[in-house]
């Protein structure tokens, strides 16, 4: 701080704490919702404290209410949540460094259309393409299997471009000195590259795993086989009730604890989180 | 001892024959919550009852998620032997003659014994080619009925045991329900496009679409813009503006029963399907069930109502094993105490004479007052070709299409004529694309 | 497009690093992507059983269609506006934030979080909050004398959604503009305090135009996430109504080929979505190429 005024710092509290009242507004009435029974959920606005229903809702969530659903253990689903996003995580980031690698300490033809093939799916939204895509991996024979879920999202664009960024700002002395003692490109990349991408992998594992852990509508399609549901799947196919009623209160106490682990993630590894986010997307 | 072994070997040797044996046979279905759960429970139990076949129930999102995955497997050749779509997309499936498995034929070469006329008319005629003949087999079928809120009625200083049976009732119940101050408004209705529309020109018999409502063939245009239609809108939206009606929302109109439970509105119009909820939710008053409402000065009596909800399609391209499972099990699904089961738990229709037969005979109507409004409703005078269903290619968009032109209404930009002229214009556009296509 | 002055010489090896990533790409992206430019010139039936090639019939309704036309309008509106909100508020809580340098830490954790949440589940609990019976916000908009209708307010409607798909893109924003604002010289802000100038005054004329790069750079992102990434948001909260008035492009692409099965003219709007995504994601590429060649 350059210099001291009280007045605009408690301003500067007062917008914050206001700022982060209604960004967690939403979240808020989520976790109120989730102590009330339905009867009060249904009866008139969300009331603004708690309720007496918390244990019980969240009993109900990791026991029975999966089952009352036809849906397998709560638990299953994190689980397969965890290996999928982990799975996606691990995937995207091997093969992207590796391309990164190749189209930054290499010269070789067709080296720039590689890139703008790579480049150009940063955002091809699954919804656009979904027929398609669906198509080729049954033909490859990959639906409902943790291959056919995982693979087709590994592709990323985005991570290739963080890499190709980063390593663009390592100093052309580091290659040169390797070559001096005769490192080949693959111990160069080892003992040099991977080293120093340490932050950024870590960074773009944090990033890469909420990405994961919130995929929704291609697991629901390529797999037919309940064993395989996510907690995104089984949250949305709570809510997706025809001619009856949804357990709201349910809804929100398992949505509650499937946006934990993603925001723990977040605020436990926010350093890393930040440096992914920021300092290798420039 | 060494016949024991032999005879444990032998068992052994058959639990793994019959186990390896088992055809399995994918049913597709969009049943999320409880529903989803004894759809899982009817499967079950059927293969406990024989070790031949094996149904394997999955769960596959929303209707239309169910019908997009299933024609999304079926143009990969990995498509399910049964698949439940809901009544828009009726239109859909009939049209794909060479992905179908029309349900009488399957029954026929399976040699399972199937009579149409054991099934309730207006349900098997929602599903029937022009020649009758059944081409899927009805599974969850419901019809919209009026739900009120007995407290509220009693409150305002009416007679909690007699619902409104004209739209006149409705309007002077509903003006004495908010002046009265018993409610905040007098209805509501899920389904604008299903329940004030296709049904409401049902009940009226007035066409909803040239030939026969669509199941004439795929020229068909719409006719939903004659005056009853026009009246009714213009109705809704003078009661809307009046306080006495609220809107439920799109599509399903979530809202609708929101309002209810939370006795916001003391009237909804809601599918028969959602009694069961009704009465779990409405904790703090008691319901009462009664058919639609109906002008008088249009009809003395009106037609039954249509259905909506959804039947399961046979899909081609399996196996003769596979087929002659699903043959089995569909005659397993129409036994009377199958269908008696489902239709109890969950409020859908009786899909067979003698499932609506067991229920009376087991004092089900009577012990569960209001349980039979839907079925009586669908059940009375005769059908006409107004009230027999709609069958309309690329209906998922045209229901999109009325919900829009009915909120442009509700919003004032545009009057009943205007916005039922607009929707039939419309939608006349997606049926010639439709008929191009197919 | 540069490599280090400096590279490795071999053949083989490149294009080996490389097949994994081109290989999934081609297979999973590029060639669906094919696939829809030609499902795009053609009508065919939802199962697949007949095809006619229609040239450029899809496209030509398409431009000749008010709602589309409208559809496209309305993205652009819809897009400005959260990149807007979301970037103003996240530059205001980041300029706050960094006035802070002991407590700092503890605000950007409550802030960062959002973009940890589901899109589906940040739908459902938006939906639940708007919702015009049991929802908090239209009973406490009620007391303020706001009638709170989005089922028929199109203006309300889009005003959710735009609230809603900016919320979880907030705190993306304001962690960019803490970085870029964290690595503005402290000696340069120091002198403007000596010669005078105030807080407000050196985050004008200081703070934001060293800024800008980052905010070039968030506003191409952001008008990327509006337009593909708040497809769940969409249709958990308005479902594209009233009449249309919050149906996005891709909301249409997903309403008339997955829901209407209508595939030609959705593949057809996918093309023309892939073009618009095309010519943004150069825009961005030439752009971060500059700036990496600093």
């Amino acid at each position: 701080m350059v210099e001291n005024r009280p007045f605009l710092t408690f301003l500067t509290h007062a917008f914050l704490i206001l700022g982060f009242a209604v960004v967690a507004l939403p979240v808020y009435v989520a976790i109120i919702a989730s102590t009330h029974d339905i009867a009060t959920l249904m009866s008139g606005p969300v009331p603004l404290w708690p309720g007496s229903h918390l244990i019980e809702n969240y009993s109900m969530i990791l026991t029975s209410a999966s089952a009352a659903n036809g849906l397998p253990n709560y638990s299953h689903m994190a689980l397969n949540s965890l290996i999928m996003a982990v799975v996606i995580t691990i995937g995207k980031i091997s093969i992207s460094i590796l391309s990164a690698f190749a189209i930054v300490y290499f010269r070789f033809p067709f080296r720039q259309l590689a890139f703008w093939i790579i480049f150009v799916t940063l955002m091809l939204p699954v919804e656009v393409r979904i027929m398609p895509t669906y198509k080729i991996v049954a033909d490859l024979g990959m639906l409902n299997s943790w291959a056919g879920l995982t693979i087709p999202l590994i592709a990323s664009a985005t991570a290739t471009f963080l890499f190709r960024q980063f390593f663009m700002t390592i100093p052309d002395e580091m290659l040169e000195a390797a070559r001096v003692d005769g490192a080949g490109p693959m111990k160069f990349f080892r003992d040099i590259l991977l080293p120093l991408s340490r932050t950024n992998i870590g960074a773009l594992c944090v990033i890469l795993f909420i990405y994961g852990w919130v995929q929704y509508l291609w697991p629901l399609l390529v797999t037919t086989d309940p064993g395989y549901y996510t907690l995104m799947m089984g949250m949305k196919r709570m809510v997706t009730v025809q001619d009856g009623v949804i357990q709201w209160q349910l809804v929100m106490a398992g949505s509650v604890l499937a946006m934990l682990p993603p925001i723990l993630i977040v605020i436990f590894m926010q350093r890393l989180f930040i440096r992914g986010l920021t300092e290798t997307e420039k | 001892m060494f016949k024991k072994l032999t005879l444990a070997a032998a068992a052994l040797a058959l639990s793994a024959t019959t186990s390896l044996a088992a055809t399995e046979i994918t049913w597709w279905h969009a049943m999320g919550g409880e529903l989803g759960k004894k759809l899982e429970e009817i499967a079950t139990k059927f293969n406990e009852s024989q070790s031949e076949y094996k149904v394997v129930p999955v769960y596959k999102g929303s209707y239309p998620e169910t019908l997009t995955a299933a024609i999304a497997a079926f143009r990969a050749n990995q498509q399910p032997a049964i698949v439940q779509v809901f009544e828009v997309g009726t239109g859909t499936m009939m049209a794909a003659k060479g992905a179908v498995y029309p349900v009488y034929k399957l029954m026929k070469d399976e040699g399972e014994s199937f009579d149409p006329k054991s099934f309730l008319a207006p349900v098997v005629g929602y599903y029937s080619d022009t020649q009758g003949n059944i081409l899927s087999l009805p599974f969850n079928s419901s019809t919209p009925i009026l739900y009120y809120n007995k407290d509220v009625f009693k409150k305002a200083g009416l007679d909690p045991e007699v619902a409104p049976k004209t739209w006149k009732d409705v309007e002077d119940y509903s003006k004495k329900i908010v002046s009265s101050g018993a409610a905040k408004c007098g209805f509501t209705s899920a389904w604008i496009t299903w329940v004030q529309t296709e049904n409401l020109s049902a009940l009226h018999d007035q066409p909803f679409g040239t030939l026969e409502n669509g199941f004439g063939g795929l020229k068909t245009q719409f006719t939903f813009n004659g005056p009853v239609q026009v009246k009714h809108w213009a109705n809704l939206k003078k009661w809307q503006d009046e306080g006495l009606f609220k809107y439920g929302g799109p599509v399903g109109g979530d809202n609708a029963a929101t309002m209810f439970y939370a006795q916001e509105c003391a009237m909804t119009m809601n599918s028969s399907a959602g009694r069961a909820g009704v009465i779990n939710n409405a904790k703090t008053f008691t319901p009462g069930f009664a058919p639609l409402p109906y002008y008088d000065d249009v009809t003395k009596e009106p037609k039954n109502s249509i259905i909506g909800g959804a039947t399961l399609w046979v899909l081609n391209g399996k196996d003769k094993a596979t087929y002659k499972g699903v043959a089995k099990f569909f005659t397993y699904l129409s036994r009377p105490e199958v269908q008696a089961d489902w239709h109890q738990y969950t409020g859908y229709l009786p899909i067979t004479n003698a499932a609506y037969d067991l229920g009376k005979s087991q004092g089900y109507y009577d012990k569960n007052p209001g349980s039979d409004v839907g079925i009586k409703q669908i059940m009375r005078g005769t059908p006409s070709p107004n009230s027999k269903g709609v069958r309309f290619g690329n209906f998922t968009q045209v229901r999109t299409i009325v919900d829009e032109e009915f909120q442009a209404l509700l919003a004032g930009k545009k009057d009943a004529k205007q916005a039922l002229d607009s929707a039939v214009e419309r939608g006349n556009k997606l049926l010639r694309e439709f008929e191009a296509a197919n | 497009m540069d490599t280090k002055k400096t590279t490795f010489d071999s053949r083989l090896l490149p294009y080996l690093l490389l097949a994994p990533q081109l290989f999934i790409t081609l297979v999973f992206f590029i060639w669906p992507a094919a696939q829809a430019v030609k499902s795009s010139f053609e009508r065919e039936d939802p199962f697949g059983l007949s095809t006619t090639f229609v040239g450029l019939l899809h496209y030509q309704r398409l431009f000749e269609d008010p709602n589309y036309i409208d559809a496209l309008i309305r993205t652009a509106v819809f897009a400005v506006s959260v990149t807007a909100l979301s970037m103003v508020l996240g530059l205001a809580f980041a300029a706050a934030v960094d006035r802070l340098t002991r407590t700092g830490r503890v605000y950007t954790t409550l802030l960062v979080w959002p973009y940890a949440v589901a899109p589906v589940v940040a739908g459902v609990l938006w939906w639940f909050l708007f919702n015009s019976t049991t929802g908090l916000m239209p009973f406490l908009l009620q007391k303020a004398g706001i009638r709170w209708d989005h089922d028929l307010n199109g203006t309300q409607a889009m005003i959710l959604i735009i609230i809603a798909a900016a919320w979880k893109q907030v705190s993306y924003n304001f962690l960019f503009f803490l970085a870029g604002l964290q690595s503005v010289p402290q000696s340069l802000m120091e002198a403007a305090a000596i010669d005078g100038s105030g807080p407000v005054k050196r985050f004008f004329t200081i703070s934001l135009p060293l800024l800008s790069p980052t905010t070039f750079f968030l506003f191409i992102i952001n008008v990327n996430y509006t337009m593909f990434d708040t497809f769940p948001i969409v249709d958990a909260t308005t479902v594209g109504g009233p009449a249309q008035a919050t149906t996005t492009l891709v909301y249409k692409v997903y309403q008339d080929g997955y829901l209407g099965l209508n595939l030609g003219s959705s593949s057809a709007q996918s093309v023309l979505l892939m073009m618009i995504v095309m010519v943004l994601t150069f825009v961005q590429f030439r752009y971060v190429e500059r700036r990496v060649q600093y």
